[in-house]
């Protein structure tokens, strides 16, 4: 009977540990998506079919494949991200007949709010909807505005933590757009 | 004139049926504490985060166009996923987070009616066949009659 409770309270305390482990692990922060850029290699960009931000249908980043695609973050409640939609749009028209485009992810957003500011900047670069944060999740979001330019097989190819600027894409896109911005 | 009595008696209890089937108002505390601040992690109530903000107005939007608790909670659903939601959906797998702590109660409860049961059970005792010398038996017959005829103990009495 007591060596039934002592495996009792062992087998208590050792998952007790485990779940301890497995909360302080889940909090630590992803940054393999940094660590491939680093070190000049490409991994697969994660892929989720999403709502499109003022439309019925759903979209995912693989239907661009085979362009060169500008993943934005952004949310309407975040100033910094609001700052970088006009150079984001300016950049679009810059890219857009070059086999590439930019794609917002719209992060925990109310919509209606997403697109008063799509009316408000013209934006015409199209929109996913990631209404709970899961796909940006699976980019180690951690704060927006944060930008990834995918190349044309789908890989990342540049990671930027924080707000965009003209000299970081006449930097990043030309090598694959093949030729200058 | 009789027919027309119970026709307004009618209207009346229909009325008042209405009136306490109509659902109550929905109100910004009573709906910021059920739901979350996503970008926060915290109850919507506890966060004064731009996100939160726009939640809030969001809510208050609804609530000026006349629509019940549930329903701005099925919107706010709708516009952000099921994680804003403070108490997770009785369905599905959110039905767990209810269905643990009963399993969890019962389990616990069973656990201690059976501690108390045993614990108030007498610890059974051993049987031992005890059975007393004759010899024994005629001595200690011997001795108590002369306890009651007024000898006393053994010890007490004079050699």
């Amino acid at each position: 009977m007591r060596k039934g409770i002592a495996i009792t309270v062992i087998a208590a305390a050792t998952a007790l540990i485990a779940l301890l482990a497995y909360g302080v692990a889940s909090q630590s922060r992803d940054t393999s998506i940094e660590d491939a850029v680093a070190a000049g290699e490409r991994i697969e960009a994660p892929e989720e079919t999403l709502p499109l931000l003022g439309s019925g249908a759903d979209g995912a980043l693989a239907d661009y494949r085979g362009q060169v695609v500008v993943l934005n973050v952004w949310a309407s409640w975040c100033p910094p991200c609001i700052d970088e939609l006009p150079l984001l749009q300016r950049t679009q028209r810059r890219i857009e007949n070059r086999g590439a485009t930019v794609l917002g992810v719209n992060y925990k957003d109310l919509p209606e709010d997403a697109l008063r500011l799509v009316r408000r900047f013209r934006l015409t670069f199209p929109h996913l909807r990631d209404r709970d944060g899961a796909y940006a999740e699976d980019f180690a979001v951690l704060g927006i505005p944060e930008t990834f330019v995918i190349d044309r097989r789908g890989q990342i190819a540049a990671v930027r933590r924080g707000p965009v600027n003209e000299r970081w894409l006449a930097r990043t896109l030309p090598p694959l757009l093949g030729g200058p911005l | 004139m009789r027919a027309m009595a119970v026709l307004a008696l009618v209207l009346v209890l229909a009325s008042a049926g209405a009136v306490v089937a109509a659902p109550p108002r929905a109100s910004l505390p009573d709906i910021e504490d059920e739901v979350m601040c996503l970008e926060c992690g915290t109850p919507l109530n506890l966060s004064n985060a731009p996100v939160a903000e726009r939640e809030r107005a969001f809510i208050r939007r609804e609530i000026a166009r006349g629509r019940t608790k549930e329903q701005i909670k099925d919107a706010l659903v709708d516009r952000f996923g099921p994680a804003v939601l403070a108490l997770p959906e009785d369905e599905g797998f959110g039905l767990a987070a209810y269905l643990v702590p009963i399993l969890v109660a019962l389990l616990a409860s069973i656990g201690v009616f059976a501690a108390a049961r045993r614990w108030r059970r007498p610890a059974p005792v051993a049987a031992t066949a005890r059975t007393t010398d004759p010899a024994d038996a005629r001595r200690l017959e011997r001795e108590l009659a002369a306890y009651d005829r007024g000898l006393g103990p053994p010890e007490d009495r004079p050699g």
